[in-house]
């Protein structure tokens, strides 16, 4: 008897298959099935594919090299699971997020209670590359999987009186270690102005590098607007709401002198303790690449600089 | 008589070659990381960090040198005394270079602005400067140029320079809020100069007594 080659199973689809049934695993651990199971899937073991399109919106393709996954899902800021860059990726798959809704309130017509279900049917999924720049001073360029928050925001009809867009995420502190420590008011919460909500490239992410997000990243689903720093990409959100005045986010009420509403990315405004006139890129380039400089509005500044005309950046930085 | 034990064998020829080498693993760790590129995911970072980290520890350790000599009666530890402050430095030495390197490529001119405009780092080269004196005054033939005395004042700067240290830690984590760990040393430092107080305190009033 001879057996066609293509027969076989290849090794690649073996692995990624093994893969996908550690990750499961890991899923279930949390329901009893073993602390084995749980270690595998702490260990960084993928999450399961997210079927997706490219974007066909400028600025949403970039030539430049990826951030390896291992990377972006290895070194996140999300002080809900700790102050560690580590901490997340450690401590994050505790965090149950089945079942998922999302709560969309205040100056709408139709405001409610939406499914995580609902949410992953409502547009088609496509893939964006972004480039992420953390306020820090780092930057990633990561291929994250969605669609624009405008197509919910349209769909729940805000009024003529909501001029911003409030998030809050999720503030679990039976599952969220970090919230025993006051470094922040808990729940996390983010706003924009409802016309950069709006804007196409503000990303309503479920995915990233063609995978479900896995929970240090902000699973089930989260804010990605890639000219602004990346702390006011908010995480595993559990409500929007639609507000007259402007929000005060977490870091404003944290150290207001520090952290604005804006925060668009701009070399020419630095941090009070730091420039931000350059980035460390971490796209596994190894230590002695240099740093790059950093460019207005991220980059995205055909995109979006309209909205700030006549702005002065200086002083709503 | 423990005590007399424990002496006679923190004096033995060998420890002090094996502090040294001790001294050396944190580097020799880094060095393996880097050959193996496994420094994480922001590895510039890592190897500036955990320089800083060391010069600290170094400072923490030296300091305790004192307490534990004078306190418990291990008199034997002074021996090591310019040996864990020259590891500190060396620490902060390493730091320092990496920063120059790392983090503003050699740009002279952009260091000198940051060291102007960013508080955090205007203490840390103030400390690293104390460090530097205290480093480069730290042999033989300084000792006897100063005097025991005069030199004895000197390094006495090497308590401005740990909290000039903690300071320049601080105000770089304030920024993100993450001062957790800060904390951790802030106590250790203040530990070990309140006992210094203490003990000078004690002193003094058995001098005024003895003066009466």
């Amino acid at each position: 008897m001879t057996i066609n080659s293509s027969e076989i199973t290849s090794q690649s689809f073996y692995a990624e298959r093994r893969q996908y049934l550690k990750w499961l695993a890991g899923g279930a651990a949390g329901a009893g099935l073993g602390v084995w199971a749980q270690r595998e899937a702490l260990a960084g073991v993928p999450a399961p594919a997210l079927a997706h399109v490219p974007s066909a919106l400028p600025g949403t393709r970039t030539m430049e090299k990826l951030t390896p996954y291992e990377d972006a899902t290895g070194y996140n800021n999300f002080y809900e699971f700790g102050l560690d860059k580590a901490d997340p990726a450690r401590y994050a798959q505790e965090l149950p997020i089945d079942p998922w809704s999302v709560e969309v309130e205040g100056l709408v017509r139709k405001p409610g209670r939406w499914a995580l279900e609902d949410l992953l049917k409502l547009s088609p999924m496509e893939e964006r590359i972004y480039r992420l720049r953390c306020v820090e001073g780092w930057s990633m360029v990561i291929p994250w999987i969605g669609y624009s928050l405008a197509e919910l925001i349209r769909r729940v009809e805000p009024m003529g009186s909501a001029k911003f867009v409030e998030f809050v995420t999720v503030a679990d502190a039976q599952h969220m270690r970090g919230l025993k420590s006051r470094v922040l008011q808990w729940p996390y919460t983010e706003g924009l102005r409802l016309d950069e909500a709006m804007h196409p490239l503000t990303l309503l992410s479920f995915g990233m590098y063609g995978r479900v997000l896995p929970k240090q990243s902000g699973a089930p689903l989260r804010l990605v607007v890639p000219w602004k720093y990346g702390f006011k990409s908010a995480k595993s959100i559990v409500k929007i709401r639609f507000v007259e005045q402007m929000p005060q986010s977490a870091w404003m009420k944290s150290a207001p002198q520090e952290y604005g509403f804006y925060s668009n990315v701009n070399p020419e405004v630095p941090h009070r303790r730091w420039s931000q006139a350059t980035e460390r890129r971490l796209d596994g380039g190894g230590i002695f690449a240099p740093k790059r400089k950093t460019l207005m509005f991220n980059g995205y500044a055909d995109q979006v600089a309209q909205l700030y005309s006549g702005l002065d950046l200086q002083r709503n930085f | 008589m423990r005590l007399v034990r424990l002496n006679t064998w923190l004096s033995h020829a060998t420890i002090k070659p094996a502090v040294w080498l001790l001294c050396l693993l944190p580097l020799a760790t880094l060095v393996l990381r880097v050959m193996a590129q496994e420094l994480g995911p922001n590895p510039a970072e890592t190897l500036l960090r955990s320089t800083g980290d060391w010069a600290l520890r170094g400072l923490c350790l030296v300091l305790t040198l004192t307490p534990l000599q004078q306190g418990i009666g291990l008199t034997a530890l002074g021996r090591l005394r310019r040996l864990l402050g020259l590891f500190s430095f060396f620490y902060a030495v390493l730091h320092a270079l990496i920063y120059v390197w790392l983090e503003v490529g050699w740009q002279w001119q952009e260091m000198w602005q940051d060291v102007l405009e960013r508080p955090f780092i205007t203490v840390g080269m103030l400390a690293w400067l104390l460090l530097a004196v205290l480093a480069a005054t730290s042999f033989q033939a300084a000792i006897r140029s100063l005097g025991g005395k005069r030199w004895k004042r000197v390094h006495r700067m090497v308590h401005l320079a740990a909290w000039l240290v903690l300071l320049h830690f601080y105000w770089m984590r304030e920024g993100k809020n993450n001062t957790q760990e800060v904390w951790y040393y802030v106590a250790v430092i203040a530990t070990l100069q309140a006992w210094r107080l203490w003990r000078w305190y004690q002193r003094r009033s058995a001098q005024s007594a003895v003066r009466l």
